[in-house]
């Protein structure tokens, strides 16, 4: 079976001091091949650790994560991961950065050549390939970690809040190519976030979590990211049921925050 | 004290002068800036500070040792040359004073000096003569030549009228005369304000000191086999340094074990100066080229090992995590990713290095050595060559200056990114 199932996963880290935390507990779940999914929580709600997890950075204490049939046990070409910043290598050029993967299946630059240079025009960085990553701005940057990604053609795209340094501007643009992006290469992609209004736009399916243990608390299935391909995103915005979602799931977050708030003062 | 208190006036009036004279020429960014005053980023160095202040240094460094590349207006006053007299008054058996003049000739020490001719004088007590170099001292024996010696009791009673005993002095206008216990005149030509060559030679003798030992050479060896030696050491001694360390500070920085058996022997040895190795090195390999090398090997290795495993520590995990999802394998990882994210550390620690072993060379070759610009100062100092002392001292400067700017360009040209991240 193709596409990428979470069966069951806990992960509970024991702290120095004698005292663990749950960080997840009995997270199930399953997305299908070419869904874009965004996860929304409170901090501490552990979505990090879910998607440090299904790349297979972390090993969770119970559960597992299947993959195209086979249980995840590492990281692998196959999962693609888009860091928030800083993750790019500073001594390649653009170029060489995205066509990173590639090179390291022992490709030969013929064979990646002509689809590294379509994927830097896809994110408009044609004219920067040689360019060294620390000349470029932010929204640059992270345009270069999409391609990086996609040109290492993986199944599932995992993205740890790759906007969430960037300004309000640029993030628009950004979004309408992640929409754009999943449109054309039809990948599946779990991204995180913590802003409401990219959940929802990027979320064909939105999971809210919620925190100690952290688990799934509610999901919705969302028609914003369909609306949005090819779309300008203020347009979306303004769909009445979109500032009703918000609304709701801002309340959401918000009582969860609180309560949390009010658990350490009881404990304080 | 004086030589403070010029540098100090220089300083300060140059400040004031430069302030009003170049006060608006800069209109820079900075310029603009109307906080400046803990802004760091606004400061910059002033480069006619720089250039005047290294002038300043060499102009006191003239001006004190009577250079011929200052002009003579502003030495400091010399040393009193020329013919210098003053008067004693003797007494002698029988009650009788007498008055005679002594007239000294001071002369510059290293050339021919004649003895001033004067008439005898009257009087039983005759006008004497002598010669005293520059910045030395002499006994004139007054009553040699007159007529009652000190057989009928010749003693001088005053000097240029004012009375003297044994273990006085009066001051001349050209200098000191002082009176032995034994009643013998002691003179001391002014010295002046400037320092005397074997203390502190001026520029000129230095300059013309480096032509002649890069031309004759310097025991047995030119100025630049030298300045080779202790290149060449530093050079092979840091090259093994870094050839091992490196290695060595990738191991402690990926594997648990290596971490654990060199942890100890590395933060004990960091702290160790290499100066205090030299000792046993020359106990074990000899004061020969091994030994040096050893010493300077053991002074790299510590650095150079420190500086690759923070290099390695400092590896943003996100980046390992991306090489891997990207399909590296560990190989690919350490090739692309960890050794070039490392390079910034690594020169840093070369940088490091280098000064180290340049200091290190130096000290080594002053204990022991039979080529090396330590060797050189050193020998040199045991005979008082002062302007050899202090041409090594400005080469062995220029030398590690040069050796820091060079690694200054090749951190720049091959890790553009440091800093950048």
């Amino acid at each position: 079976m193709s596409g990428l199932s979470i069966e069951n996963l806990s992960m509970r880290f024991d702290l120095p001091n004698g005292t663990s935390v749950q960080a997840l507990k009995d997270v199930t779940l399953s997305i299908k091949e070419g869904e874009i999914m965004s996860v929304l929580g409170p901090s501490g709600c552990g979505k990090t650790t879910l998607l440090n997890i299904v790349a297979g950075f972390l090993a969770p204490t119970d559960g597992q994560v299947v993959m195209n049939g086979h249980r995840v046990s590492g990281p692998d070409a196959e999962r693609g991961m888009v860091f928030q910043q800083g993750a790019l290598f500073e001594w390649m050029s653009v170029r060489d950065n995205v066509s990173f993967g590639p090179r390291m299946a022992g490709q030969r630059e013929r064979d990646w050549a002509g689809n590294v240079d379509h994927l830097l025009d896809v994110v408009g960085l044609r004219d920067f390939k040689e360019k060294a990553v620390y000349e470029l701005s932010g929204g640059m940057q992270q345009r270069v970690a999409l391609a990086r990604c996609l040109a290492n053609d993986p199944d599932v795209i995992l993205m740890d809040e790759p906007l969430g340094a960037l300004d309000a501007l640029t993030r628009e643009k950004m979004q309408s190519l992640v929409l754009r992006l999943w449109k054309e290469t039809g990948k599946t992609i779990i991204l995180i976030t913590h802003s409401v209004e990219e959940a929802l736009l990027l979320g064909e399916r939105l999971l809210v979590m919620a925190p100690r243990p952290g688990r799934i608390h509610r999901e919705y299935n969302l028609p914003f990211a369909d609306l949005g391909v090819g779309q300008d995103l203020r347009e979306v915005k303004k769909h009445p049921d979109f500032a009703l979602r918000r609304e709701e799931i801002l309340g959401m977050i918000w009582d969860m925050e609180e309560e949390i708030m009010g658990r350490q003062e009881q404990s304080a | 004290m004086i030589v403070l208190a010029i540098y100090v006036a220089i300083f300060i009036a140059s400040f004031v002068i430069v302030k009003f004279a170049v006060h608006k020429a800069t209109t820079d960014y900075t310029s603009l800036k109307t906080v400046t005053f803990g802004d760091e980023s606004a400061v910059t160095p002033n480069r006619i500070a720089s250039v005047i202040s290294i002038l300043t240094i060499f102009l006191l460094w003239g001006a004190f040792t009577g250079s011929r590349l200052v002009p003579g207006f502003m030495h400091a006053p010399g040393p009193f040359m020329g013919d210098a007299t003053f008067t004693y008054t003797a007494e002698a058996e029988g009650g009788t004073t007498d008055d005679a003049t002594v007239t000294v000739r001071v002369f510059e020490v290293g050339t021919e000096v004649e003895m001033p001719e004067v008439a005898p004088g009257d009087g039983w007590a005759k006008n004497d003569v002598d010669t005293v170099g520059a910045w030395r001292s002499g006994l004139i024996r007054v009553d040699r030549n007159d007529e009652l010696g000190r057989d009928q009791g010749h003693t001088v009673i005053a000097v240029n009228g004012t009375p003297i005993a044994p273990g006085g002095s009066v001051m001349t206008e050209f200098g000191r005369v002082g009176m032995s216990q034994k009643g013998t005149l002691n003179f001391e030509p002014a010295k002046g304000w400037q320092m005397e060559p074997i203390w502190l030679p001026p520029p000129e003798a230095v300059l013309a000191r480096v032509g002649e030992i890069a031309r004759e050479g310097y025991r047995d060896s030119t100025l630049w086999e030298h300045l080779g030696y202790s290149l060449f050491r530093v050079v092979v001694g840091f090259f093994f340094g870094a050839l091992v360390g490196i290695p060595l500070g990738y191991a402690m920085g990926l594997s648990n074990w290596f971490r654990g058996w060199f942890d100890p022997i590395v933060e004990f040895m960091r702290p160790v100066p290499p100066l205090a190795l030299i000792p046993l090195v020359i106990i074990w390999a000899g004061i020969g080229e091994v030994g040096k090398i050893i010493l300077l090997f053991l002074a790299a290795l510590w650095i150079m090992a420190i500086a690759a495993r923070s290099g390695v520590s400092g590896v943003a995990i996100s980046k390992v995590h991306a090489a891997y999802s990207l399909g590296a394998s560990k190989w690919q990882l350490m090739r692309y990713v960890i050794v070039p994210n490392s390079l910034p550390e690594i020169f840093t620690g070369a940088r490091v290095a280098m000064g180290v072993c340049w200091g290190t060379v130096v000290a080594a070759e002053l204990v022991a050595a039979e080529k090396g610009a330590g060797m050189m100062i050193m020998v040199a100092s045991k005979f008082q060559l002062t302007d050899i002392v202090i041409m090594g001292i400005i080469l062995i400067g220029v030398i590690g200056f040069g050796i820091d700017i060079l690694m200054r360009w090749a951190e720049k040209t091959l890790v553009p990114w440091k800093g950048r991240i």
